[in-house]
């Protein structure tokens, strides 16, 4: 990174945290410019919610450290909480106050005046379409309003640095986009954003950079682009109808695409990126002139596990499951 | 277009600690979430409204003629301990309140926050000084019905309802504690209702301590409930208040003492 330290609103080095003996991070490294937005892309259990804990001062690292514009997390968590601006993968709000009471009561304790606190909850509101459920209790809302009554909670004092730990896990398509209208209006603002996610598309749609954690440890980083790159914009899979002919068709699709699939022998299946719908015709001339039988054939947008098996060498393992889990029949 | 309501200006530096002013406000803040549940919800104050009515009678006219031969002059006796017995009460709402905040997620917001470490917990007992007032203002209208005559002008009353209530609050410190460390919000009730109820008729609330054999009565000289029904007697009923109101005082400070820190440790090793 060609940053100069001043340009960076987030810097974390060697990140470290255990729970009794699960290792949840392995020393995590993270530099974030001003007023961008960084994905963190990652399976269940990854480490992704351990690391926004504690980069908001939630919870400490066992070692490492961590500065959010230039504060300590651990020695200055007063200034930093002043900085940032937090929203859980569970809302945090309390369910017997209206949706504006929530935010005038978040904007109180922030110190801002009570005329103030009410103008910013109004117009937040209405950023995150709750304006007609304002001076509804909370609990009445739907588990998508709660969520974003959570964000605009955490935007109140417009935060420098806003954490969003899987912001849209488990909201409707509608109202994923909702968020990513709130979340990008927020960077183009000034703000900078840590986004934790387990969508590639999400984070392919609003982060300035990728880095991919996978058990507690950064498995690759770079711009969506850039790791496109390395992915492809769809992925191919040839599923043939001999494992003996795996050796022989990695040949031949290596030569027809110009570089190498990954191969999972049990399931006779070879994984490419491939940047349009040209390669698989090519790649289907090239297997067939060479007489190798196919079984099954498709083409479909990377997923996370393309993502894992491109940039890391192996899917995501979540728990104690083995590196070299077997690909099943099922995944998408 | 005019600027989102998300945009992030430039900002003054981050202080390092919060000012006592802005210590106060911050529980002023969290404190005033009671009253807006209240506001909500007024059904939730029948407990504190009714029980007070119910428990003048009872106590009144069950016990009454037994133990003072008079139901009229038992009601002069008992109303303060009545009045000490149902701030008292009201009081175990404070830890379970408490308890089903953290399992609900707002405190994982407060935590998130540049508040003072404290304020959240000053909170939970400062939304229920409400409650205490409605109590205390029911307690004292229902005894002028049923004819309890103070023996004390309103600024004496008034100190009196004050006392019993800085009682309450100190007090719930204790009760703070237990919401933080007990995971079941059924067992912090239940534990809550074990202690006070022996704490508050171990005292001469009911009854004279003459009455009593010697070992209960050392019981009730030492229970700090005995100092403060003490001094609300005399503050409510005209005799001595000086010594009682030491007394108490003391004790109020020795649980704030106590428990405020242990309970503010507990909350800052709860990890979010």
């Amino acid at each position: 990174m060609t940053s100069s330290p001043t340009d960076l609103a987030i810097e974390a080095a060697g990140l470290t945290k255990r729970f009794g003996s699960t290792v949840a991070l392995a020393g995590v490294d993270l530099d974030v410019r001003r007023g961008a937005i960084l994905g963190l892309l990652g399976p269940n259990g990854a480490g992704k919610t351990t690391v926004v804990k504690v980069l908001a001062t939630s919870t400490r690292a066992d070692a490492g450290s961590a500065l959010i514009c230039g504060y300590d997390v651990a020695s200055q968590a007063h200034q930093v909480r002043q900085l940032i601006g937090v929203t859980g993968q569970y809302a945090s709000v309390d369910g017997d106050l209206t949706g504006l009471q929530n935010l005038v009561m978040v904007g109180r304790l922030l110190g801002l005046s009570r005329s103030l606190a009410r103008q910013r909850a109004r117009r937040l509101l209405d950023e995150a379409g709750l304006e007609s459920a304002a001076d509804k209790a909370a609990k009445t809302y739907s588990g998508g309003m709660r969520r974003r009554l959570d964000l605009a909670v955490s935007l109140i004092n417009r935060p420098a640095v806003v954490f969003l730990d899987e912001p849209t896990t488990g909201l409707d398509p509608v109202r994923r986009s909702d968020t990513w209208r709130m979340i990008k209006a927020l960077a183009e603002a000034g703000s900078t954003v840590l986004l934790t996610t387990q969508y590639l598309e999400e984070a392919d749609h609003l982060a300035d950079e990728i880095v991919v954690i996978d058990s507690g440890q950064v498995a690759a980083r770079g711009t969506p682009n850039e790791l496109k790159k390395r992915l492809g914009r769809q992925t191919l899979d040839v599923q043939l109808l001999d494992e003996a002919d795996a050796d022989r068709a990695v040949t031949v699709v290596s030569h027809a695409l110009g570089h190498e699939p990954a191969v999972d022998r049990p399931a006779r299946r070879l994984t490419a990126a491939v940047d349009d719908g040209e390669a698989m015709a090519q790649v289907v001339r090239a297997l067939d002139e060479a007489g190798i039988k196919v079984n099954e054939l498709s083409l479909r947008l990377p997923s996370l596990d393309d993502v894992f098996l491109a940039l890391v060498g192996h899917r995501p393992t979540t728990g104690t499951a083995s590196v070299n889990s077997t690909y099943s029949e099922g995944d998408q | 277009m005019s600027t989102p309501e998300t945009a992030a200006p430039a900002r003054a530096e981050p202080t390092t600690r919060p000012t006592a002013r802005q210590g106060l406000a911050q529980c002023a803040a969290l404190s005033w979430r009671g009253i807006v549940k209240i506001r909500r919800n007024p059904l939730g104050l029948t407990d504190v409204i009714l029980g007070p009515a119910i428990f003048l009678v009872l106590f009144g006219y069950v016990f009454g003629g037994a133990i003072a031969g008079d139901t009229g002059r038992y009601l002069q006796y008992v109303f303060p301990g009545i009045l000490v017995m149902m701030t008292l009460f009201a009081t175990m709402g404070v830890g379970v309140a408490l308890n089903s905040d953290l399992s609900a997620g707002i405190f994982d917001r407060f935590r998130s926050l540049p508040v003072l470490r404290i304020a959240p917990l000053v909170g939970a007992i400062g939304s229920d000084v409400v409650r205490q007032l409605v109590s205390l203002t029911a307690l004292i209208c229902f005894g002028l019905l049923l004819g309890v005559r103070f023996q004390a002008g309103p600024a004496s009353i008034l100190a009196g309802c004050a006392l019993a209530l800085m009682f309450a609050l100190s007090v719930s410190w204790a009760w703070i504690l237990l919401g933080l460390t007990i995971e079941d919000t059924q067992a912090v009730q239940g534990l809550a209702a074990i202690i006070i109820l022996p704490a508050a008729f171990a005292s001469n609330m009911f009854a004279p301590p003459e009455t009593m054999p010697s070992w209960m009565q050392v019981i009730v000289s030492w229970n700090p409930v005995t100092h403060l029904v003490d001094a609300v007697r005399g503050l409510l009923m005209g005799g001595p208040v000086a010594e009682p109101l030491l007394d108490t005082t003391l004790w109020m400070g020795a649980f704030v003492l106590v428990f405020a820190p242990l309970s503010l440790r507990s909350y800052n090793r709860r990890e979010g």
